[in-house]
């Protein structure tokens, strides 16, 4: 066997048959999918059932306020004093302000603070019945109004691509979710690259490997390695999360989860009015089937997986032997920040720019960020994702990327051979530049 | 078997080594010395390839190293770990395969030697459960599994009790008598005496002394004799005349010792001519100076000009 080979082999055997890897591998699709339903079940839960009492001095409340079975409301024209509200059942007390159809204002007094879905269940309905009751004061026709009120249904096509409806926002967010996923994936693994280096230079285990092998396979070995045991926990994280959330979504029953339900009870009205738009169509079809079938035909699923992957090893390749290289130089894990925090930057800086992708493809910052090869691998896999980037552009991306990488692992390379046989040394940036002009 | 020649190395303004030029002859033990700091270190890893000269070459065999001949040598350094979380016996076959060797043979020849050394109860320990001394021995072990012709061992002694230090000293001598050059670097000038055919002494980047340890011994005499005798002191310094100098005596009981440093132009014999009548002669032997006093004095003779900080020491 080749020696590149053998410390791949061992890297990757020695991390897999750890018990933490197990663990994690375990454990962390249990966290997320526990995570998930742990939320989507608390969030349907409200542990105390609300009387609001509504104070409606000006009797504007015209209709009656839909109760809900953790909402109950009650209407009284009268003010009702503190104490006597205090040592009644109700939980909520809403007072409407006086000239509340010109100026709708109302205070809110709890005995418990109530949630997030209560409050928007109490807010919805004010919003809605005030409304009304202003409508009648104008003498405006109620349907009518609904029918006037209707908002601009606008929807987007690429010129050359005529009679398909463009969802480029939501292709930008499955480009985003694979950026964001090469971000995790980038920052654990190549910390773990670092932190190895570091362990074999503490433990002068390098110093026996060293004359064995030469310094460049040991750091290759290790980067590829440690890629391999990340790639195996990712693989069986999604096969896990995978099945755990269908069994688990099975089990709790899936339609408590249904969108247009949530929407009602906890989003604030825009969000709500916005998705329960983007459900309309859908309604008459059941499920929103037809759409994600659109938006998925209309993104290039070889191109993003060809994408996704070669930027996903070459991010990696790049972030890790410069990780290396600062575990090759530092005697201990404080000594890292300096060091860590240039490295880390660029990849902060790369998601968020991904985020101004999301929303703004052409934006120049987007732009030239896909072309720079430390934020390139996160931010183009948005622009392809979307179809924003023509082919020049990604290949020169690709091209730059590739360059840089073997620039900076022969840097890396470098550094580190020097770097693990250097102990007791304070490491300045001068002194790592030095390191590179050593003779082999 | 191995020749420096006029190898340097810098480390920017700091000058590691500076024209180093030694033979170390095949089959025999060489001793690498030096004080902390002078370059053994360095020279070493140049010898392993571990880094390059900036000016020099080390020939092989009279031909200049190539990089495939790391596999015919075995290096055990300084500064030596293992992986504290892989068994002992995995970890010896993993370094023995990056050294080439075959798992298979690997395993039989580790086998062999775990026996010899009766330690194979270590193979499925951990290395965190293993003493310093025991990891040492895991070390050594794999240093030399691979039959290297040319055998470098820096600082091989140090962390070892005095039974297992004579473990691994016998274990060289078995391997020079097997035909293997040994090279060590040592701090432990009584093992040199004992173990070392040919030594070189480097202090300040510089070689001070190199040669056989028994001429460089005798070089480095001072023509001074221990006669053990009975009789007189003050007699015997008035015996000597101009043939020699008293310059050290012990009393002990009926046990008297004159160190007797011999003038230019006379032997021992002329001394002993003229102290035959005056006291009784025991004894005579030439008083050899240790290695630990050249070491000491070929070091001094060099003062330091100021701290150096090297790579390693």
């Amino acid at each position: 066997m080749n020696k590149t080979r053998l410390i791949i082999w061992r890297e990757f055997t020695t991390r897999v048959r750890k018990p933490s890897f197990l663990i994690m591998t375990i454990l962390g699709p249990l966290l997320i999918a526990g995570g998930i339903l742990a939320m989507a079940w608390i969030g349907s839960q409200e542990s105390t059932k609300h009387q609001v009492l509504v104070i409606d001095t000006e009797g504007v409340i015209g209709r009656r306020l839909e109760d809900t079975d953790k909402v109950s409301f009650f209407i009284d024209g009268n003010q009702w004093p503190d104490s006597v509200f205090k040592a009644s059942p109700y939980t909520i007390r809403i007072n409407l302000l006086p000239d509340v159809l010109n100026d709708p204002k109302a205070d809110l007094y709890y005995k418990t603070v109530p949630s997030e879905f209560v409050m928007s269940h109490i807010r919805n309905q004010l919003d809605k019945t005030i409304e009304l009751a202003r409508l009648k004061k104008e003498q405006i026709d109620p349907e009518a109004f609904e029918r006037i009120r209707k908002p601009v249904d606008i929807d987007s096509f690429d010129i050359e691509k005529v009679g398909t409806q463009s969802y480029a926002q939501e292709r930008a967010m499955i480009g985003f979710f694979f950026g964001y996923f090469m971000f995790i994936f980038i920052f654990m693994y190549g910390v773990q690259v670092m932190r190895g280096v570091m362990e074999e230079k503490q433990n002068r285990v390098v110093e026996v490997l060293i004359s064995s092998v030469k310094p460049f396979q040991l750091m290759m070995g290790k980067i590829i390695g440690i890629a391999l045991v990340g790639f195996t926990q990712f693989i069986l994280w999604i096969v896990i999360t995978g099945t755990l959330t269908v069994v688990g979504m099975s089990v709790l029953g899936a339609d408590r989860y249904d969108p247009s339900e949530l929407a009602q009870q906890g989003m604030t009205t825009e969000v709500r009015d916005q998705l329960i738009k983007q459900q309309m169509p859908a309604a008459d079809s059941g499920f929103d089937q037809e759409k994600v079938a659109d938006i998925i035909k209309q993104v290039n699923i070889p191109l993003v997986l060809v994408t996704f992957l070669f930027y996903f090893i070459c991010g990696y390749l790049l972030y890790s032997s410069l990780l290396a290289a600062i575990g090759s130089a530092v005697d201990s894990e404080t000594d890292t920040q300096q060091f860590m925090f240039p490295v880390t930057l660029p990849m902060i800086i790369a998601i968020i720019v991904a985020q101004i992708a999301v929303m703004n493809p052409a934006s120049p910052a987007v732009i030239w960020c896909s072309f720079i090869p430390f934020t390139s691998p996160i931010v183009m896999m948005v622009r392809v994702a979307m179809g924003s980037a023509p082919l020049w552009q990604l290949l020169l991306s690709m091209g730059l990327l590739v360059i840089t990488f073997i620039g900076t692992t022969w840097l890396a390379g470098r550094i580190y051979r020097t770097g693990i046989l250097m102990y007791g040394k304070k490491i300045s940036w001068k002194e790592l530049g030095k390191w590179l002009f050593y003779k082999g | 078997m191995l020749q420096v020649e006029g190898v340097s190395k810098r480390f920017g303004d700091f000058t590691a080594l500076d024209g180093i030029t030694m033979d170390v002859p095949p089959g025999q033990v060489f001793g690498l010395l030096g004080p902390n700091g002078a370059g053994k270190t360095t020279l070493i890893r140049i010898i392993t390839r571990i880094t390059g000269p900036d000016e020099g070459r080390v020939l092989l065999d009279g031909k200049p190293m190539r990089d495939a001949d790391v596999a015919r040598m075995g290096y055990l350094p300084e500064e030596r770990g293992l992986y504290k979380k892989m068994k002992v016996g995995e970890q010896a076959l993993y370094l023995a395969r990056l050294k080439g060797l075959t798992k298979a043979d690997a395993t039989k020849r580790l086998k062999a030697w775990f026996e010899r050394w009766g330690i194979d109860g270590w193979w499925n320990k951990k290395v965190e459960e293993l003493s310093k001394g025991m990891a040492q021995k895991v070390q050594f072990i794999t240093t030399v599994l691979h039959e290297p012709k040319l055998i470098i061992l820096d600082e091989p002694f140090s962390g070892f009790d005095p039974i297992n230090a004579d473990l691994i000293r016998n274990e060289i001598i078995r391997l020079r008598n097997e035909g293997v050059t040994v090279m060590l670097s040592t701090h432990s000038m009584p093992s040199v005496e004992e173990l070392c055919d040919n030594i070189g002494l480097i202090d300040k980047a510089r070689l001070m002394l190199h040669g056989n340890v028994k001429e460089i011994r005798k070089q480095y005499a001072t023509n001074t004799y221990r006669i053990e005798y009975d009789g007189n002191r003050v007699a015997l310094g008035n015996a000597l005349s101009f043939t020699g100098e008293l310059v050290g005596a012990e009393d002990r009981d009926d046990h008297h010792m004159a160190r007797v440093r011999i003038a230019k132009g006379s032997t021992v014999n002329d001394v002993l001519r003229q102290l035959l009548p005056t006291v009784a002669i025991h004894g005579v032997q030439e008083e050899v100076p240790r290695m630990h006093d050249i070491f000491i004095r070929a070091v001094s003779e060099h003062q330091p000009e100021n701290m150096v900080v090297g790579m390693t020491e």
